[in-house]
């Protein structure tokens, strides 16, 4: 696996994550998002609590409604491990790539207690899980995604009129897939989706050696306690988890921006906001290129957490990506091309392409 | 037409009929072997089905669930349609690129738990701007469960209790929203349920919608599955579209909705249907041999009987009569889908056999004959059929159809192009949409909320051991 960070050199990728748009708006700002260059739109998801945004709106259906509106922006819910079922998020996420013509992508997240975990639990009646038992959560539910979504190969749709047969059962492939006190048999009840596997990111938390493996998932999400400190995480999480070398994930910078804006001070608007748990650059939008400059530098890729998308994005946009842009710190946007194309990943054929003979019709 | 204006327990036929259209995905009757047969799972697909039904003014675009792939004899079925994307996710993408029509998510209470699938459909509801609805179904089987969590953990009989006790914690989790003053002004009761099968504790998080709630639909027909839909369903999508059958459903209905303590417009009647439509009645009956053909080929013939004989039949000649041997299996499984299970082999077999020698049709005539949707077909002129229409909706039969096309994408635009005129001319179809939201496109009833957050507390203690 090639992260973006090889085949580019000083360049990446910037994402912009959406909390907090009301359902009225999201298609203007998705669009806002797009023109003004982000190669990447997030949806963060979970059980609101104090002091997060009241009127979040399933991640992933978010996710799905900007797929028709937009052309080259991907697109890139969270979606929790835990308190799902696998075989339903598998399917949603394969639908999503679907409907955005391959530009999904999976931040695949394991809801902590402490942070909406115990309130997801109790909404579907579940024990609350806790320590390692999170990151084994999230590693099963993306090894029956990524399965699934490679048990219907390529070609498994025929449509041969002679033997009237619409699908060829040998390339159809049960994946018998177990979890922690879980099951799933397969085949999906969707298609390969068009990207063949969804690129999917995990927080550095649930990601090593017991946890998540680096290689489960095609980037990293990695944060610190500020901002200065954030190169510095990047490099060791580079090194940690193997980016750049072969199977190694990318890396991707985790960052909260508060800008100043439409007369207001940056430290004024943040002294009104609860803390983070996330590095959070207070200041100009020159200050934040150069930052920005520099972790791209060092990261694939950066993701943006605005203190309030529709005042902030207006700052970037007008003042930030253009200076990006013009030092060559982006990779260029293309329309029509798929997630895994943006990120420098190959699209894979399904790990059951080579036993179509064992299929499930032989 | 023999039958009178329906006029039960004070009943109001509204003399119009509306459509919906049920893009199902995984079917016999979608002809996938046609030069015109589209893609079944492309984004285009979809937009182009349901950009034409709001053209044409239909109130619902439907779209089923997939739980497991269907499997004969113990391999995937290979001989249909298969392969759909998730219904709401699907829904969500074509709420940005539609502005009036509704969004029905097929979803099943066995297998999806109560708190997400709320928040799932009021996210849908909130983002096509108040155009939301969830097609309640339920399922029980093991075989299904192999991909879930839960595995089979309910019983057959247990499912309508468990459904409802499931639809009354969506439905509370939708009313904690008390709507005081501006969104965020507002607050949330806290919902609490404990049942048989779940424990639960949310505090919801979503606002109501333009239509307060998403509206429900319902397809159970059994006893306890009408009278489920009865007591908190606002459509059923019936099996029951012959007017003589249709007239006899709508009474059973609205006995059993008065039965509930709902008004007799309260829920509302919409049967599947099939148009095969032509500028004349003999070019649709044209059409209609050329659809079987295609729907009914020889290899779906023998696999319909393999489905209840339980074994292979590929010696069999399609053209020939049906197998003198006898079904290895008792009973038909759950492995091709509700239609198909538990159907007595043996017994039917005997029956069809017989059926078939009086009637000299072969293997193959005496399937098309079976599964070609006979009941549910309306076949003819643009303005024959439109003629037959107008008399189910002077009767108050129904109060429309929700049409499966057999071609996708191009299937309803005979439809829309010349039977809704013919419609629209006998003053019995929509002219515009009348609001933004599915609910005023159906006339139905703004739902009235339970008192205030306080109550809901009392109300969700009152529900606990409801699911027992």
């Amino acid at each position: 696996m090639t992260a973006a960070k090889d085949s580019s050199g000083q360049s990446g990728f910037l994402a912009i994550d959406l909390d907090g748009v009301r359902p009225v708006d999201l298609a203007t700002t998705v669009l806002a998002a797009e023109s003004a260059g982000f190669h990447v739109a997030t949806f963060a998801d979970g059980p609101v609590l104090e002091g997060r945004p009241a009127h979040r709106l399933n991640a992933l259906q978010r996710a799905a409604f900007a797929g028709p509106l937009t052309r080259s922006i991907a697109l890139v819910p969270e979606v929790d491990t835990v308190y799902t079922e696998p075989f339903h998020v598998a399917t949603q996420l394969a639908s999503l790539d679907y409907v955005s013509l391959g530009r999904a992508g999976w931040i695949a997240t394991a809801a902590a207690p402490g942070d909406g975990g115990s309130e997801a639990a109790a909404a579907v009646g579940r024990l609350v899980v806790d320590g390692t038992a999170l990151a084994e959560e999230a590693a099963a539910s993306i090894e029956v995604s990524r399965r699934l979504w490679d048990s219907w190969e390529d070609d498994a749709v025929i449509r041969d009129v002679a033997t009237g047969r619409y699908l060829d059962a040998s390339k159809l492939h049960y994946v018998d897939t177990e979890g922690p006190g879980y099951s799933v048999k397969g085949p999906a009840i969707t298609p390969r989706p068009p990207q063949g596997q969804l690129p999917i990111f995990a927080p550095a938390a649930l990601i090593g050696e017991g946890h998540v493996s680096p290689s489960a998932v095609d980037a990293v999400l990695v944060s610190a306690p500020t901002p200065e400190l954030l190169a510095v995480e990047v490099r060791d999480a580079r090194s940690r988890f193997g980016a750049g070398t072969a199977g190694g994930p990318a890396v991707i910078a985790e960052l909260d921006i508060v800008l100043d804006a439409r007369g207001a001070s940056a430290a004024a608007r943040a002294a009104l906001l609860e803390p983070s748990v996330r590095a959070r650059f207070v200041g100009t939008a020159v200050e934040l290129t150069a930052l920005l400059d520099e972790l791209l530098a060092e990261a694939d890729g950066v993701r943006l957490h605005p203190a309030d998308v529709a005042v902030d994005l207006e700052e970037l946009s007008r003042l930030v990506l253009p200076e990006l842009r013009r030092r060559g710190a982006l990779l260029p946007v293309r329309n029509g091309g798929t997630f895994r194309e943006l990120l420098g990943l190959e699209r894979p054929a399904s790990r059951y392409a080579s036993q179509s003979t064992s299929g499930i019709g032989e | 037409m023999t039958n009178g204006v329906i006029t039960d327990a004070g009943f109001k036929p509204s003399g119009q009929i509306q459509f919906g259209v049920f893009f199902q995905g995984v079917n016999s009757g979608t002809i996938w072997k046609s030069e015109q047969s589209g893609s079944q799972t492309d984004f285009e697909s979809f937009r182009r089905v349901a950009q034409t039904a709001e053209r044409g003014l239909f109130a619902a675009f439907f779209l089923g669930e997939g739980l497991r792939l269907r499997e004969h004899l113990g391999r995937p079925h290979e001989l249909d349609v298969a392969g759909r994307p998730d219904a709401q996710t699907m829904l969500a993408a074509l709420a940005a690129v539609t502005s009036k029509i509704g969004l029905v998510a097929t979803q099943n209470t066995t297998y999806n738990d109560p708190a997400d699938l709320a928040h799932r459909l009021s996210t849908l509801d909130l983002l096509s701007g108040g155009r939301a609805a969830w097609n309640i179904v339920t399922t029980d089987n093991a075989w299904t469960g192999a991909n879930f969590r839960r595995g089979g953990y309910l019983d057959h009989a247990d499912r309508y209790v468990h459904a409802e006790a499931f639809v009354r914690t969506a439905k509370r989790i939708w009313d904690a929203w008390d709507g005081s003053g501006s969104p965020s002004g507002g607050s949330w009761g806290r919902v609490r349920h404990e049942g048989q099968h779940y424990t639960i504790d949310v505090t919801p998080r979503l606002p109501r919608s333009a239509q307060y709630r998403p509206v429900l639909f319902q397809a159970g027909d059994s006893p306890e599955g009408r009278d489920f839909a009865a007591r908190q369903s606002d459509v059923i999508f019936s099996a029951h579209p012959k007017l003589d059958d249709a007239v006899q459903f709508r009474k059973d209905l609205i006995a059993r909705t008065a039965a509930a303590g709902r008004g007799p417009n309260e829920l509302q009647v919409m049967p599947a249907s099939e148009f095969i439509l032509g500028a004349t009645d003999t070019e649709a009956a044209e059409k209609k041999e050329w659809v079987r053909g295609l729907q009914i080929g020889p290899q779906q013939a023998i696999a319909y009987l393999e489905q209840f004989w339980g074994r292979e039949l590929s010696e069999f000649d399609p053209d020939g009569p049906l197998p003198e041997i006898d079904p290895v299996v008792e009973e038909t499984s759950e492995t091709r889908g509700s239609g198909f299970h538990g159907a007595k082999a043996r017994q039917l077999a005997d029956q069809w056999r017989a059926e078939a020698k009086e009637k000299g049709q072969s293997i193959r005539q005496f399937v098309t004959s079976r599964t070609a949707r006979i009941d549910s077909t309306f076949t003819g002129s643009y303005s024959s059929v439109a003629d037959q229409l107008a008399e189910y909706a002077r009767v108050g039969a129904v109060d429309g159809f929700n049409i499966s096309p057999w071609l996708i994408p191009s299937g309803l635009d005979d439809i829309v192009n010349h039977l809704v005129p013919e419609l629209q001319e006998r003053g019995v179809y929509p002219t515009e949409y009348r609001g933004s939201t599915l609910r005023e496109h159906l006339g139905l009833p703004v739902p009235s909320r339970p008192g205030g957050a306080g109550d809901l507390a009392i109300e969700a203690a009152a529900a606990v051991g409801s699911g027992r």
